[in-house]
């Protein structure tokens, strides 16, 4: 893994971290988390012959939130001035995967230019709203309550998370809630108070191959729900459940997902 | 020294075990509590008792904006406070205030202060609060990083639409208007005193400062907890090489006077305690949207409602504790005029924002309390600030020759009394 940094056009700074130097592009949109310190679903998919760029959303470092982008137009056309930046637009076109808030900037950025990607990847997708099953609240849950929600092992999840910390200790909480104000504040621009932003108007236009994966016991995005209500709006897409695995797939069962999305990039 | 009646209007039925039945007191309070027969009376009486404090001297009477929270039943103070502009017509009408980011467009909120303004001959004081996480955001929906930027709009608009004589246009981001016209205007010129009621961020200090604006800080916590926030503030007017006027600030209190010590615990203990137990049983998950704060005010230490420690102390306090804490500010006559100059000289307040009724406190302790605070200790308290005593820039400018109402709520008093 190396670590690079990109300007786009519009001239925000950030860093990329690069996973493998070999085979087709993908880039990948980090979910509401952010980048964890590890990052073992895109080691594995880098093993298996892609070159995986990792982009830093604006906000999410050490810099103050980015005011230029306030909404989800602002976000879908960040999305694709990453991907020029990253060099990943020449050549063959790449291929564009994220999970929860990163696979919703990635559905619309393809719904905006549906003929600038090869294959669209959608892990835990945030962006459709049911009203029967209500989405857990981000901006109203506390620290402590991430696990569960987020992984099917709620210990392994806390360990996974947070390396250890204490949720007890105020320091280690302070230090919680800023990082956790910048990544949320940031998201909070297209996921509060409802993470619907009207995608479900624009799905109409996907046309690259699609492959909507979840972990089967996903608490968040449960989805027995979710998954039918995607597959009806884009009627062409791939469903896979990852079995023994929660919201956060990416951590809890990182190499079982590698292995079906290589399997979807590679078909 | 300057002193304001407040309501905050509290639902006074909330059952004993409500902590144990309920989640929060805010956002998501259970219906079945809400009772509107009810509510008619609670209503009438709440208003009555802010044209009393009229009658009983104070210099203002205060109302402010909740939604969906059982400690405040007043989504529109607005509506209060044009009830109160017809039946006082010496006090000036506190609305601190109306949550300037919820309006849409905020022009509404030009328009409907003005027409305060107007009706009550010059006697609003206009409050402008950022709004707070549980209102704004989980209650209006406003998403939290934003909340900040599209207040300071708002406020642009607004402040705009009082000053300019010609219709503009307002391409702002939030809000874009072809034509603002503000009609009609407040009496008060430029506009009323504007008071911006904060809770510790520090982004708001500044904000005052700028606009020499009132800096009022409405907390439940008391003078003592609240001395070293003040403090902060104090600073940085100083930093800001402003004057040291104290009508530049205020502050909220809770008051419970009685003819002895003893007797006001007697008398109050029961509501205050009602109040702290019950009415701040507020859900730690809806008072601090990631995005609301900044890193900045993180940064200075201003959360602490997170650890659910800091929420069950609310619940086990007892009247000594609210006491000895200065919480209350509660005693004979005597006790509370020395409290209440602790509590002035300390925090430097030109204003007090008063909480006499509190909890579910009856109507007749509710006036035994204000009229003895009035008549008792008020007087003695007036003249703390003489080196500032005409510094009128954060107060009111009614016409002399405004309407009065055919028969005030003070005049029929002394009607009834002989």
């Amino acid at each position: 893994m190396r670590t690079y940094d990109i300007t786009t056009r519009l001239g925000l700074q950030g860093k990329v971290r690069q996973y493998g130097d070999s085979g087709p592009a993908v880039v990948y949109f980090h979910g509401v988390s952010g980048l964890f310190a590890e990052e073992p679903f895109l080691e594995h998919l880098a093993d298996s012959g892609y070159t995986v760029h990792a982009p830093q959303w604006p906000g999410y470092g050490e810099e103050p939130t980015e005011d230029r982008l306030m909404d989800m137009q602002d976000f879908a056309l960040h999305g694709w001035d990453v991907v020029d930046a990253i060099g990943a637009h020449t050549g063959d076109k790449p291929h564009v995967m994220g999970l929860d808030f990163g696979a919703m900037i990635a559905a619309e950025m393809a719904c905006l230019a549906p003929r600038d990607l090869s294959k669209l990847v959608l892990i835990g997708p945030l962006g459709l709203w049911l009203d029967a099953h209500p989405i857990a609240d981000l901006f109203a849950t506390l620290p402590y309550e991430f696990p569960r929600l987020l992984f099917a092992d709620a210990d392994l999840g806390t360990s996974l998370m947070t390396g250890g910390f204490n949720f007890e200790d105020p320091k280690a909480i302070e230090a919680f809630m800023i990082s956790n104000s910048r990544r949320l504040g940031t998201a909070g621009k297209v996921l509060f108070p409802i993470p619907n932003r009207r995608l479900s108007k624009r799905l109409y236009r996907l046309c690259a191959p699609t492959l909507l994966a979840w972990g089967a016991e996903d608490r968040f995005i449960a989805p027995q729900h979710f998954a039918p209500a995607w597959k009806a709006l884009v009627p062409h897409a791939t469903v896979v459940e990852v079995p023994e695995a929660g919201h956060l797939v990416t951590l809890e069962r990182p190499e079982q997902l590698a292995v079906q999305v290589a399997a979807f990039l590679d078909h | 020294m300057r002193f304001c009646w407040f309501n905050l209007m509290p639902w006074p039925d909330l059952p004993d075990n409500f902590r144990e039945e309920s989640n929060s007191v805010w956002v998501d309070i259970p219906q079945k509590y809400f009772d509107p027969r009810r509510a008619n009376a609670v209503y009438h009486e709440y208003m009555d008792q802010l044209e009393f404090a009229d009658a009983c001297g104070f210099d203002g009477i205060g109302v402010n904006e909740h939604h969906q929270n059982g400690y405040g039943i007043m989504p529109s103070p607005n509506l209060i406070a044009a009830g109160l502009a017809r039946r006082t017509s010496r006090a000036a009408i506190c609305v601190i205030g109306n949550s300037i980011a919820l309006y849409n467009p905020p022009i509404r909120v030009a328009e409907e202060f003005a027409m305060l303004d107007v009706i009550s001959g010059g006697r609003l004081v206009a409050g402008f609060p950022v709004g707070t996480p549980m209102d704004t955001n989980f209650c209006y929906g406003q998403i939290p990083a934003l909340t900040r930027d599209k207040y300071l709009e708002a406020h642009e608009l607004i402040m705009r639409a009082w000053h300019e004589d010609e219709p503009f246009a307002f391409d702002g981001k939030y809000n874009q208007l072809r034509y603002v016209n503000c009609w009609p205007k407040p009496i008060q010129r430029p506009n009323p005193p504007i008071y911006v009621p904060g809770g510790g961020s520090v982004e708001t200090w500044d904000f005052c400062l700028d606009n020499d604006y009132n800096y009022s800080y409405l907390s439940f916590s008391g003078y003592k907890a609240g001395k070293m926030l003040m403090d902060g503030y104090w600073n940085r007017v100083a930093e800001r090489g402003k004057d040291l006027s104290p009508y530049r600030a205020s502050f909220a209190q809770v008051i419970c006077t009685a003819e002895s010590d003893a007797q006001a615990e007697e008398l109050y203990s029961e509501h205050i305690l009602y109040f702290y137990n019950r009415c701040l049983h507020v859900d730690p998950r809806f008072a601090d949207p990631p995005g609301y704060r900044t890193i900045k005010t993180i940064k200075a230490g201003a959360l602490s409602q997170l650890r659910e420690s800091r929420q069950k102390a609310f619940a086990e306090l007892t009247w000594k504790n609210l006491v000895e804490g200065g919480y209350v500010i509660a005693g004979g006559p005597d006790t509370v005029r020395e409290r209440m100059e602790d509590m002035i000289k300390g925090l430097r307040i030109g204003m007090v924002f008063g909480l006499f009724q509190m909890g579910d406190m009856p109507d007749w302790k509710v006036r035994i309390n204000t009229q003895l605070f009035a008549e008792k200790v008020m007087p003695q308290l007036r003249n703390m600030w003489p080196e500032y005593a005409g510094d009128d820039r954060w107060w009111i400018h009614p016409m002399e020759d405004r309407v009065q109402p055919e028969a005030t709520f003070a005049e029929r008093l002394r009607q009834e009394r002989p």
